[in-house]
Parts: C-alpha cells; sequence; structure tokens
C-alpha cells in the first residue's frame, strides 16, 4: 500500500464577490505518494470545500487547463507530483495573469495573442482539393515538430519577467507558434505573421531570460525559437536595406 | 455576473529578486558594464598614445598599479561569466539541422570554445 502522507495546502483563495484582494487558506489534506497537487486540490474540493476553483480537464499533461504558481514555480498540477515536495505546498494563480477567482486566471489576453499570430497553414499557392495533399518529407516535419508541442498552458508567460513587467509583449508561446507555421514547408504566411511578430512589442521585448524554456513541461523551448525569430528577423533587416534588389 | 479580475502588482525594481533564475540573468546582464567599462579604458588609452610617448608610458604605469591591475581581473571575470553565458545558449539560437538530426547542442557550444581558445592563442601570439 502506498504511504499517506499529510500535507498542509496552501491555496490562493480570492472571490470578486466578496473579497478586496485574494488571501492564502489552508487545508490539511491526506496525501498519498503517487498523487500529484492537482489530486490533492480535487480532495480539498470533494471533501473539504466544494467553493475552490481551478481550471484542470485530462490529467495527463496535454490539455494545458492546469498551470498554476506551485511553491512560486510555475507548474502543470497533473505533472507536479506530491512526493517532489514536503508537507507544506502553496497553490497560486499563473503570475504575471489577472485572477478571476481563486486559482482560474484571465487568459484573454494569450488567447488573442496566439490568434494574432496567425497560427494555422497560409498555403503558399491555392491548391484544388484534387490535386492532393501537400506532401512533407521527415526532414521538413523535424525542422519544427518540437514547436506542435505546445499544450498552451501559459506556464511560459508566468515565468517572463519581460510579460509580467511589460503585458503588451506578444510573449513565448504566441511567437513559437508563428515560429512553427514559418519554419513549416507547406506555409507561406511569414510575412503576414511578421507583422506582429517583429514589432516592438513582438519579439524585440525578449531580452532572452530564458525562464520559459527552463518551466516548459512538454520542452517546446520557446527562448529557442524566439532567438531565431530574432536573426531572422534581423537578416530580413539588413536584405531590405543594404540589399534591396534582392527579393525575399 | 459581473467580474472584477485582480491584478498582482510586479515591483518594476525589485522583480528579479523572486526568483535565482532571475538573478542569473541579471549577473549576466550586468556583467556587460564591465565590458563597457573596459572599451571606455581602450578609448583613454588611444587618447593618451595621440598625447605622445611620455603621456602614453604614464597610462601604461597607471594600469600596472594595483588599482589597474584589479581593475583587469574584475573585468577578465566579468567578460569570461558573460561570453560563457552566452556560449552555453547558443545551440538553441542556432540550431543546425542535418537530415532529420539536430547536431547536438555539446558540439555546437564546444565549437564557439574551440574558436575562443584559438583566437586567444594567436592573439596572445601577437603580443608577445
Ligand atoms: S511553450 Fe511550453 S510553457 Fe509555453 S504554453 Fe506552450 S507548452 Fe506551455
Ligand atoms: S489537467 Fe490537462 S494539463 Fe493538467
Amino acid at each position: 500500500m502506498s504511504e499517506e502522507r499529510q500535507i498542509q495546502l496552501e491555496v490562493l483563495r480570492y472571490n470578486p464577490e466578496t473579497d478586496s484582494q485574494p488571501r492564502f487558506q489552508t487545508y490539511t489534506v491526506p496525501c498519498v505518494n503517487e498523487w500529484v497537487v492537482l489530486d490533492a486540490l480535487n480532495y480539498v474540493k470533494e471533501n473539504l470545500d466544494p467553493t475552490l476553483s481551478y481550471r484542470w480537464s485530462c490529467h495527463m499533461a496535454v490539455c494545458g487547463s492546469c498551470g498554476y504558481m506551485i511553491n512560486g514555480e510555475p507548474k502543470l498540477g497533473c505533472k507536479a507530483f506530491i512526493h517532489e515536495y514536503g508537507d507544506h505546498i502553496r497553490v497560486e494563480p499563473l503570475a504575471h495573469f489577472p485572477i478571476e477567482r481563486d486559482l482560474v486566471t484571465v487568459v484573454e489576453d494569450f488567447i488573442a495573442k496566439l490568434a494574432s499570430v496567425k497560427p494555422y497553414l497560409i498555403p503558399k499557392e491555392d491548391k484544388p482539393i484534387s490535386a492532393g495533399e501537400f506532401k512533407q518529407t521527415p526532414a521538413e516535419l523535424m525542422k519544427f515538430k518540437q514547436y506542435t508541442l505546445c499544450i498552451n498552458c501559459m506556464l511560459c508567460y508566468a515565468a517572463c519577467p519581460q510579460y509580467g513587467l511589460v503585458p503588451e509583449f506578444l510573449g513565448p508561446a504566441a511567437i513559437s507558434m508563428a515560429h512553427r507555421y514559418n519554419q513549416d514547408s507547406r506555409d507561406g504566411g511569414r510575412d503576414q505573421r511578421q507583422e506582429v511578430v517583429a514589432s516592438d512589442e513582438g519579439v524585440w521585448e525578449c531580452s532572452f531570460v530564458g525562464a520559459c524554456s527552463e518551466v516548459c513541461p512538454k520542452h517546446v523551448d520557446p527562448a529557442g525559437a524566439l532567438q531565431q525569430v530574432k536573426v531572422a528577423s534581423t537578416i530580413d533587416w539588413y536584405k531590405e536595406h543594404l540589399m534591396p534588389w534582392v527579393k525575399k | 455576473m459581473s467580474r472584477k479580475p485582480y491584478i498582482r502588482e510586479i515591483s518594476k525594481t525589485r522583480w528579479f529578486l523572486r526568483q535565482p533564475r532571475y538573478m542569473r540573468y541579471m549577473a549576466r546582464e550586468v556583467t556587460c558594464i564591465f565590458i563597457f567599462a573596459y572599451t571606455f579604458l581602450l578609448i583613454v588609452a588611444l587618447a593618451r598614445l595621440s598625447q605622445g610617448p611620455d603621456a602614453f608610458q604614464e597610462f601604461l604605469n597607471a594600469l600596472r598599479s594595483p588599482l589597474g591591475v584589479l581593475f583587469n581581473l574584475a573585468v577578465l571575470i566579468a567578460a569570461v561569466y558573460h561570453s560563457m553565458s552566452w556560449f552555453n545558449v547558443t545551440p538553441q539560437a542556432m540550431p543546425i539541422q542535418q537530415g532529420e538530426e539536430f547536431v547536438p547542442g555539446s558540439i555546437i557550444v564546444g565549437a564557439h570554445y574551440g574558436a575562443w581558445a584559438v583566437i586567444s592563442l594567436i592573439i596572445l601570439f601577437l603580443g608577445v
């Protein structure tokens, strides 16, 4: 049988209807070591306090909805094992996002930013369905495969001090997603995306702290993607200003 | 139901104290002040050189003073830290794909250290 352990689960609570600011509430939770922090939250919800609000869905690091600050670090609640922590675990809503209620954050800003980079294939030329599929070699797939693993969990935004200080910043995941489609051999939409991506609030707001890549649960390496976007945008600039006769 | 989102304020001046990884980032950024200072020193050297051999000798003597040596040592340490922190992230910024594989990061980083060593040796050779 698994060992049971009493955990003090300290959760940041905020009720917009009654509270003027968030406050911590501590629950004593009997945990099994195989549990993840999300299990402890579910225990609270089911047994101690049904008013506790938080997002989750898949419980398997796929849906990206269970991002919280766990002991100050952005983590997926369903991937943060209890046995990696001591007897006191502090759970807060993801940093840098406004708090809607308890652990639920306001994510409209991220969703709008993600949509603004046109995260879908914009084919180079129109092709009738009868002409068949767009083919791609394994090497062409490898070029961007890592960026397709993003689950939009926003841990990278919670880790990025730049996003915290300059909320207009387009941010790690949105730019990585733009990079993902730009790198796709079937895509021809880079010019359209560059208007947003290469703007001041775009990639140039990034100062390469690298925190996003350290916390990303899917090893997307957004920091790497952003530096590659900077290199490509700089090359664009030189081409445009020093060699205007060269066609892009 | 009306919404009333709560915004947590972030200190504009002390934000980097929150996380060790932010402090490491700040350390990397702060080292460029030393590199700026050294660039300034080189400009002073040029200015002194233009004032004749005596002035330049005086400048060289000042460099050999304990304070001058200490300054150079501090800059050297800062420059090494600065360069290493950048070398170590080059595989992220400049991945090299060969067929379906990526060249291992250690090779890209290693090539930078190798180039650094070779260039340093050449400069040392030209200097003596
Ligand atoms: S890049 Fe990583 S941390 Fe950021 S949203 Fe995607 S999966 Fe989450
Ligand atoms: S619940 Fe889906 S990622 Fe954690």
